[in-house]
């Protein structure tokens, strides 16, 4: 069957359940946005393509499907890369439909022109430019089969002008099946048993859950195993909500910021059991001071992702949810194996983790009437009952809401864990929002970040997204002020955002609310008057000006090297 | 260790960058490159001679698998293997060098590919160690001008 591009691109949209995607229109594009207009699918009017892609991925998170963002070529294409970086890094579904001019004016430096295929190649799982307009519909199919199976990822679909306005074969949908992309989700039963049996055997195991638990929706087979087996379990910033923050076995988060007690667990364990997690530099700091006695196992569906930074024992190429599954079956199998048993074979590790617990919990100093920005994440979890989304910017912020908002359900953090992108927070939050609209959604954001996609809030106002954005004030860049009080003698080169918006006027300006607390005794005021507010809120948090983040393990050092205060 | 690696991919534009993307922007190094389509024109094969320890092998056979467009990946140099490489060199062949440039060529079993009253260009095949010597032999005569094929390679069959 023959059909417009357009047609064709909103059918497979449909196809594939899109209800809600993010875009804003250009000249090559507008043909598409004409054909979605007719359709059911609502398309978010964003303000910049790049919060467009932001948007996208925290949807696609909360929804645990594919975002779809749509922009037009040049600089609607380019202004996506940062969002694609990002979602790569974090591994997150996402399909970004670019337009594209003319296929016969390609590579001939036309108005608009840029080759988006060439510049996000390192980023996305896979890219396509539709040259053919009869490959237009197996290329989106694919492109959607290739960003949510194994380990997910975004894909760039190039559209030129001529393929979205021309005529297109359309065909029935079929099972994708490709020649050289086939993800390994079962795994090896033989590496199940040794996996297993090397559990058995340990006496101080730690579980180290990465982000891959959460986008496989692995996190009650995780805490089947962690509680079957009394192992304690350490997140990743990724992978926190993959096991109940509040749980007597968690350890937190781990890692540069992570708590003292979980990266002393780790560094004195005798087995690591690497859940959907990439060894990331800011979790292993010194590579070869790594939980140095560890025998390490590693369960992840990139095989690439094991053995990269550090030697595995034991490796597991697979989903998170089959791996845990299975070892979840064999131990239930096991004759000899008595879950009481293993409880108090463990207790004496346990015991010990609970000294470095008790020692050093994570905790920060009250200051008379100064807010505190930790004071601030603590009240967020306790008037939303730990329930809300919560989305960040980057920098203290982040770890700030990492540290003190002690996530227990998965699909309720989003942050820009691996590229670290000031001015996700705010977009992700819309997106969110649109996926979730009962839900409270909460961007924790600082002074500087939010100023970096403030121009959302038109967007949040239009789509009437009552989010609430808590910025934590201190007119620093503050983690690298931190940085800059620590490594650098207090020199603030670059810091100090000297010239603020008054907060609370420029959400008023936009037809927002704005409150603002100076005194810590207006933190709880300010946070319940906004969750009542269904509108878009922006929270002003005067807060401690060099307040830092800790524990904190500085750059390179090992991570039982932690500066403590 | 140097590592000869043969990689089967989708005859796609674009395909090829995605290699030398990979290369380039993880660090890994190339040192010669090598690629033409197979007997089915929908596929290419390439053969990229590489230098590295077992973990960046490891991880470079890894990451060229994980990219959508690649086939099949195989590390050449794990087992037997011949390779080949061919140079086009045009070497300086005045009246009292001349007889001598073509018993060297006739040694290295090269061919005489294009005369002129002052050089030869000769062609010759074989391993890489066998070009270098070609080259050393030749270089005090007079070099003009060199070409390389870089390496391709094929697994040897099993005997039995």
């Amino acid at each position: 069957m023959k059909m417009i591009g357009a047609q064709a691109i909103v059918k497979c949209l449909e196809e594939q359940g899109v209800e809600v995607m993010f875009g804003f229109p250009g000249g090559v594009i507008i043909d598409l946005f004409d054909e979605l207009e007719k359709s059911n699918i609502t398309n978010v009017l964003v303000r910049h393509e790049q919060a467009a892609v932001h948007a996208a991925d925290a949807y696609g998170r909360v929804k645990g499907d594919v975002g779809v963002a749509l922009v037009t070529s040049g600089p609607g294409a380019t202004n996506t890369v940062t969002g694609i970086a990002s979602a790569y890094m974090d591994s997150i579904p996402m399909v970004v439909f670019t337009g594209q001019v003319p296929t016969a004016l390609i590579g001939n430096d036309a108005f608009q022109e840029v080759d988006i295929i060439g510049i996000t190649r390192p980023c996305t799982k896979h890219n396509y430019l539709v040259k053919n307009p009869d490959e237009l519909v197996d290329i989106i199919r694919e492109a959607f089969y290739i960003a949510r199976t194994g380990r997910p990822g975004p894909v760039v679909v190039d559209l030129p002008k001529d393929v979205v306005m021309g005529m297109v074969k359309f065909t029935e949908p079929k099972p994708i099946k490709m020649q050289t992309y086939r993800p390994t989700y079962e795994p090896h039963p033989g590496q199940i048993a040794k996996a297993c049996k090397e559990i058995l055997k340990a006496k101080k195991p730690v579980i180290y859950a990465g982000g891959g638990v959460i986008l496989s929706d692995s996190s009650e087979e995780l805490t089947e195993l962690a509680t079957k087996l009394n192992i304690p379990v350490a997140m990743t910033l990724m992978g926190l909500g993959g096991f109940p923050g509040t749980h007597k076995l968690s350890l937190g988060m781990l890692g540069m910021h992570g708590t003292y007690y979980s990266n002393m667990a780790v560094s004195k364990s005798d087995l690591l059991i690497a859940v959907g997690a990439r060894f990331d530099d800011r979790v292993t700091g010194k590579l070869d001071a790594f939980a140095p006695n560890a025998k390490i196992i590693h369960i992840d569906i990139d095989p690439t992702s094991i053995s990269k930074n550090v030697h595995v024992d034991i490796p597991i190429v697979a989903d998170c949810k089959y791996a845990l599954t299975a070892m979840n079956r064999w131990f239930d199998v096991q004759d000899d194996f008595n879950k009481k048993e293993q409880g108090k074979k463990l207790a004496p590790w346990l015991s010990e983790i609970k000294k470095w617990k008790n020692k050093h919990p994570l905790g920060y100093v009250e200051e008379g009437d100064i807010i505190k920005p930790q004071f601030v994440v603590q009240k967020l979890h306790e008037l939303t009952k730990g329930e809300a989304i919560i989305t960040t910017e980057v920098g203290q912020n982040q770890m700030w809401a990492a540290q003190f908002y002690q996530f227990n359900y998965p699909r309720h953090f989003m942050t820009s864990g691996g590229l670290g992108v000031m001015g996700y927070g705010f977009p992700a939050a819309i997106g969110a929002q649109m996926a979730a609209p009962d839900k409270i959604v909460i961007d924790v954001a600082g002074d500087g970040s939010i100023q970096m996609n403030i121009q959302e809030l038109a967007t949040a106002r239009q789509y009437k997204c009552p989010v609430k954005i808590a910025i934590l004030n201190n007119a620093y860049l503050g983690m690298v002020r931190q940085w800059q009080e620590l490594f650098y003698d207090k020199r603030y080169a670059g810091t100090d955002l000297e010239v603020a918006p008054d907060f609370v006027k420029l959400a008023e300006a936009y037809g927002a609310v704005g409150l603002r607390a100076t005194k810590k005794g207006e933190v709880v005021p300010v946070i319940k008057e906004a969750l009542k507010t269904r509108n878009t809120v922006i929270m002003d948090f005067v807060i401690a000006r060099e307040e830092g983040v800790f524990p904190m393990v500085p750059a390179g050092k090992a991570t039982t090297e932690m500066l403590l205060a | 260790m140097k590592h000869t690696i043969s990689v089967l991919l989708q005859n796609k534009p674009g395909v090829l960058s995605r290699v030398t993307g990979l290369f380039s922007g993880r660090g890994f190094n190339i040192e010669s490159l090598c690629v033409a389509e197979t007997l089915d024109s929908g596929v290419s094969c390439l053969t990229l001679v590489t230098r590295g320890d077992d973990a960046i092998i490891e991880q470079i056979t890894k990451q060229l698998h994980k990219l959508i467009d690649v086939i099949k990946v195989v590390d050449i140099s794990e087992s037997d293997y011949v390779e080949r490489e061919m140079v086009l060199i045009r070497v300086k062949a005045e009246s009292h060098t001349r007889a001598e440039v073509l018993r060297v060529i006739d040694i290295f079993r090269g061919k005489v590919v294009d005369v002129s009253p002052k050089s030869y260009a000769v062609e010759i095949t074989g391993p890489q160690s066998k070009i270098k010597a070609v080259i050393d032999i030749l270089k005090p005569i007079g070099i003009q001008e060199i070409v390389r094929t870089g390496t391709i390679a094929m697994a040897r069959a099993k005997k039995f």
